[in-house]
């Protein structure tokens, strides 16, 4: 039997902001997506007070008022070295890793079974705690559907002291406890299928558990069947450990105050494209399409409402940030209608290919010239030496007043000496 | 409580009597240097009486270091360190040319790096400016950047980035002689009270201070 652990941090985004500034300890915090939009932290204080996974801020502010609840713009520079620092404190417990999420990382523990795993997670849970001030909690199963949902009980129930092992439980104890587990917590069943689920009386884990894999496949998925599979410990899902090539990039803002004239939308999909090109390079691929779309606000009813959105396919793949600005920016004047206020802008690269399947075209030249090449690996190397931004196309805008709100966020700790903690 | 730093006193008061016929030390006798617990040899040194709860708490935790050493050397070996991070090796690739070989070739090292005579435990390590006098004694003065391992375990003596009631404060970890917590400044001007840690206060060390580094240009 495999021994798989899933390890991840409690309330990631919160907890980081409570290492370094300890007053938050004990309080309701919330830390806001880009923009200050919506929750996509609680702390436990916040949870209980009901505040939803991604509440919009405008529709609880007045609870937060009530409750003290303090909002904070998310800090990502501080929450990605953090995150860094936790998955390689786990690499000293397996060499083989899965980095599945920003707070989550899979360790494959099959080759540690002759030891105590329950000890081995706590080892790794108070090296993590002392090391980074970071709460997390291990779970541990025969397959990565069961670590997770082993690490679940670990969070939910007290008396795992945040590890637990199905593994070495007895079958039956197993069985009572997956039947007291909600079948939604299924890694992969989610919010949508649940519903379809219970309709057919699926409500547990341990109903679906004992499903037959072939009768529910035809009624859902393939994924659906390895799911059961997975949950009665045949491995459908293995650990990845190199991460594939993204198939789409996806790059996308609400603007920090409506926009309504037409430059302002084509600095900010300049912006926007050139993130998502660097990304693009960075993953040595290519794009065939570009998908460009502007809308306004959905939460103010009195505006006029504007959505659109063009996908432009490409001649032949290119990663040129010049030759997607371009494309994207043509896009933008086909979908722009003036008199309106934007309030969010994106692009995505699809038909994604690496490098070496880059078909030409036959009618055009091919797109990626060596001085093309040269130069993009040029504008990337400068940014990443001297700063973001730092090399730019002129056309992404200097001041930038659509630029995201982001009122109440921490200094970056950990990644600028100006920001470091003050102490005396 | 005794301590043996007092043990070789004997010796050193008595020397006057060495050219006495009677009585006196004896040659040979007593322990020898460097076999009392702190395993090296030992003097005397007046201190002043206010501080000698100091100097045997920073006693006790040097012998205890002493100890630890060993302790850890064995830990350290029974620990299988799976997956190390990666030394820095030197690139070294050996051409086949023509021309003769650089005699510099095979003595090639890395240049120094700063971080790894500052740092011993990246991912536990952090840094914090300092504000404020109160650490002056130990060379720690505003705007030094301090050097933070959260690694390590604190002892009495360490300098630590304490936690009280939610704020920062970085001094010196000593102990009342009840056995509670008190963090002392390192100013002789006088101008910073010891920090009493009672009973209902928030008390937590964040990270021991391993070093500092400051610009001058």
């Amino acid at each position: 039997m495999r021994s798989i652990a899933l390890i991840d941090v409690n309330n990631f985004y919160v907890s980081c902001e409570r290492v370094f500034n300890p007053k938050l300890i004990g309080k309701p915090v919330v830390v806001l997506s880009n923009n200050d939009g919506c929750a996509v932290a609680r702390s436990n204080e916040v949870k209980a007070l009901g505040v939803g996974m991604g509440a919009p801020w405008f529709k609880f502010k007045d609870l937060a008022k009530q409750h003290g609840i303090i909002g904070l713009s998310s800090n990502y520079a501080l929450y990605a070295d953090m995150s860094n620092r936790v998955m390689s404190i786990l690499r000293q417990y397996s060499p083989d890793q899965e980095i599945y999420s920003i707070d989550e990382s899979f360790l494959d523990l099959t080759g540690f079974q002759s030891r105590d795993l329950i000890q081995y997670g706590q080892d790794m849970r108070k090296r993590i705690l002392k090391w980074t001030g970071l709460p997390v909690c291990v779970g541990i199963g025969s397959t990565k559907t069961l670590s997770k949902l082993a690490n679940h009980c670990a969070k939910k129930r007290p008396v795992f002291n945040s590890v637990c092992n199905f593994n070495t439980m007895p079958p039956k104890d197993l069985d009572d406890l997956l039947g007291q587990v909600e079948v939604g917590e299924i890694w992969g069943v989610g919010r949508k299928l649940a519903p379809k689920l219970q309709a057919l009386g699926f409500n547990t884990v341990l109903d679906l558990k004992r499903a037959n894999p072939e009768r529910l496949r035809q009624q859902f998925s393939v994924v659906m069947e390895k799911t059961i599979r997975e949950l009665n410990g045949t491995v459908c899902i293995e650990l990845e450990e190199i991460s594939p090539a993204k198939k789409q990039i996806i790059s996308s803002r609400s603007f920090g105050y409506p926009v309504r004239d037409y430059n302002s939308l084509a600095e900010s999909i300049t912006l926007y494209m050139s993130r998502a090109a660097e990304k693009l390079r960075n993953q040595q691929s290519f794009a065939g399409s570009v998908y460009v779309y502007i809308r306004t606000s959905p939460f103010k009813p009195d505006d006029p409402f504007y959505s659109n959105g063009l996908t432009i396919p490409l001649s032949s793949p290119t990663n040129d940030t010049r030759q997607l600005v371009n494309v994207a920016l043509w896009g933008l004047k086909q979908i722009y209608r003036p008199n309106y206020s934007y309030a969010k802008a994106g692009v995505m690269l699809g038909e994604i290919v690496q490098e070496q399947g880059v078909q030409t075209d036959l009618f055009t030249q091919i797109q990626t010239s060596p001085k093309s090449t040269a130069l993009m690996t040029a504008m990337d190397n400068i940014n990443r030496k001297m700063g973001k931004e730092s090399i730019k196309l002129a056309s992404e805008g200097f001041k930038r007043p659509w630029k995201m709100k982001q009122g109440n966020k921490s200094p970056s700790y950990t990644t600028r000496w100006q920001d470091v903690p003050t102490v005396s | 409580m005794h301590y043996d730093y007092c043990y070789n006193n004997h010796m050193n008061d008595n020397d006057q009597y060495l050219n006495s016929k009677r009585g006196g030390i004896r040659q040979g006798a007593g322990r020898r240097n460097g076999t009392g617990k702190f395993r090296e040899p030992t003097t005397v040194l007046r201190v002043p009486a206010s501080q000698t709860t100091v100097i045997k708490d920073f006693l006790i935790a040097y012998q205890r270091k002493k100890l630890t050493v060993d302790i850890d050397a064995v830990i350290d070996f029974e620990w299988p360190k799976l997956n190390t991070p990666p030394i820095n090796l030197l690139l070294y690739s050996s051409k086949v040319s023509a021309g003769f070989p650089s005699p510099a070739e095979e003595h090639v090292e890395k240049r120094l790096n700063p971080n790894d005579f500052l740092i011993d435990q990246m991912d536990a390590t952090f840094f914090v400016t300092i504000q404020g006098y109160s650490m002056m004694d130990v060379g720690l003065l505003p705007n030094d950047k301090a050097v933070v391992d959260r690694s390590k375990q604190a002892s009495i003596g360490d300098i630590v980035l304490a936690v009280i009631d939610g704020e920062f404060t970085i001094k010196t970890l000593s102990r009342n002689k009840d056995g509670s917590p008190k963090l002392l400044p390192a100013n002789s001007t006088g101008a910073y009270s010891p920090i009493e840690i009672k009973e209902g206060m928030n008390f937590e060390i964040w990270g021991v201070v391993t070093g500092s580094f400051r610009r001058f240009k």
